[in-house]
């Protein structure tokens, strides 16, 4: 019982028979401390949102129900390429905007591949926009227009596809346009002529 | 042969520079970490090349899914509520105080105005089920129509907050006429300057955006 007895009384010499209080080490066990601090580590590390999601800018041309037919912006048929959307990705394109009734533009099919597919087409367009204005038939301020037209059967994947293939390519001007019934009636008896495909 | 006993080592290792790593990591995530926002439907979103991030704040998100929903998403908690008081008087909604906080904390809203009230009223347990059955918000080609429900939380939010950037985050497989309905009516607001949100893929070696590239990042050195 003489080692229980160390506090009371009101001595401080201590008797020969009492023991000193044992010396406790200051070493405490970290394991569990550790084993909360990377559990938290995990819980954040999911919740996190590290990447943050990129965006594209997308200009849309300046529409006003009473715009005058003078203030619009005109395209010049030669700069111009019209890509229209298809589905099943199909792509099909034509030089020039197609406004001649009676000389109706030839549509080739394509796709999104890297090799052979639209880059290609739009890359030979501006080659040949740039030795058109060379050769003086265009003004400097000239350049390539593509005229983006998503028909109905097409999916949102195509469209930033396409735009994106506009800035691959380093296209200045381009637009997204409504697809007229004409075209679509091209794209029609282009699949028609592929045998309905 | 002698047999060499060793000495026996204590298996206790100080866990001491552990514990200062793991909570130094702790730290840095805990800072670093902005908790995902609550989606409400899962969207793929198609990949760009373009390295433009999502702003931080002023950001209305309009997500399209796979079946052409429309949901309606804006950041800050202060203006989600102004908005719903602006929304609330514009429609004639007659949302309860309660209602309108319940908004003020959610997050996505995908169903027409009629649905609204009782899509408030539900708890937030439930409100992710509500989300999943949800028909979107009503959208048209026109802001004159009536029926645009979405024109009517665009130009609410607009008014509570102008300075708010427009994302469009729309599943890739999203048909376009369903993503041109939002486009157009955006337009109807005379909005024509918005972004899409894409995730980031490599620039295709050798193309004009790739040159472009190198002799930004020589221009640099």
């Amino acid at each position: 019982m003489a080692e229980m007895d160390t506090s009371s009384g009101g001595g401080h010499k201590k008797g020969p028979g009492v023991k000193k209080g044992k010396k406790l080490s200051t070493r405490i066990d970290l394991t569990p401390m550790v084993d909360l601090g990377f559990l938290l580590i995990t819980f954040f590390m999911f919740t996190t949102t590290m990447a943050k999601p990129k965006t594209m800018e997308i200009n849309m041309p300046y529409k006003d129900p009473n715009m005058k037919v003078e203030d619009q912006s005109k395209v010049k048929e030669s700069t111009a390429l019209t890509i229209l959307l298809s589905k099943n990705h199909r792509v099909y394109y034509y030089e020039g905007i197609g406004s001649d009734p009676n000389n109706p533009p030839k549509l080739e099919a394509t796709t999104f591949r890297e090799k052979g597919g639209i880059r290609d087409e739009i890359i030979a367009k501006e080659a040949k926009v740039d030795a058109m204005k060379r050769a003086g038939q265009l003004g400097p301020k000239d350049q390539t227009t593509i005229l983006i037209k998503p028909d109905t059967t097409s999916t949102y994947d195509d469209l930033v596809n396409i735009l994106d293939e506009m800035s691959i390519n380093a296209v200045k001007t381009y637009a997204i346009v409504d697809i007229s019934g004409q075209d679509q009636e091209f794209i029609h008896l282009t699949e028609q002529a592929n045998g309905g495909k | 042969m002698a047999h060499a006993s060793l000495p026996r080592k204590s298996t206790n290792v100080d866990m001491t520079a552990m514990c200062d790593v793991a909570f130094l990591l702790l730290t840095f995530f805990m800072l670093a970490t902005k908790f995902k926002p609550d989606e409400p439907v899962e969207v793929r979103t198609p990949a760009s090349i373009q390295e433009i991030p999502l702003p931080d704040v002023d950001v209305m998100l309009l997500t399209i899914d796979l079946k052409g929903r429309v949901f309606f998403a804006i950041d800050n908690k202060n203006m989600r509520k102004s908005l719903i008081e602006n929304i609330d008087q514009y429609k004639n909604l007659g949302l309860t105080e309660a209602e309108k906080n319940s908004f003020a904390i959610g997050s996505s809203v995908g169903v027409p105005f009629n649905q609204l009230k009782s899509y408030l009223d539900a708890p937030p347990d439930e409100a992710a089920k509500y989300s999943a059955n949800a028909t979107g918000i009503p959208v048209d080609t026109s802001v004159d129509n009536p029926n645009n429900e979405l024109a009517a939380w665009i130009r609410s939010a607009r008014n509570t907050n102008p300075k708010l950037r427009i994302c469009i985050k729309a599943d890739g497989d999203a048909s376009y006429p369903s993503v041109q309905k939002v486009i157009k009516t955006l337009e109807g607001w005379k909005i024509f300057k918005f972004n899409l949100i894409t995730s980031l893929k490599a620039v295709p070696v050798g193309s004009a955006a790739y040159i472009q590239a190198q002799a930004a990042a020589e221009k640099k050195q």
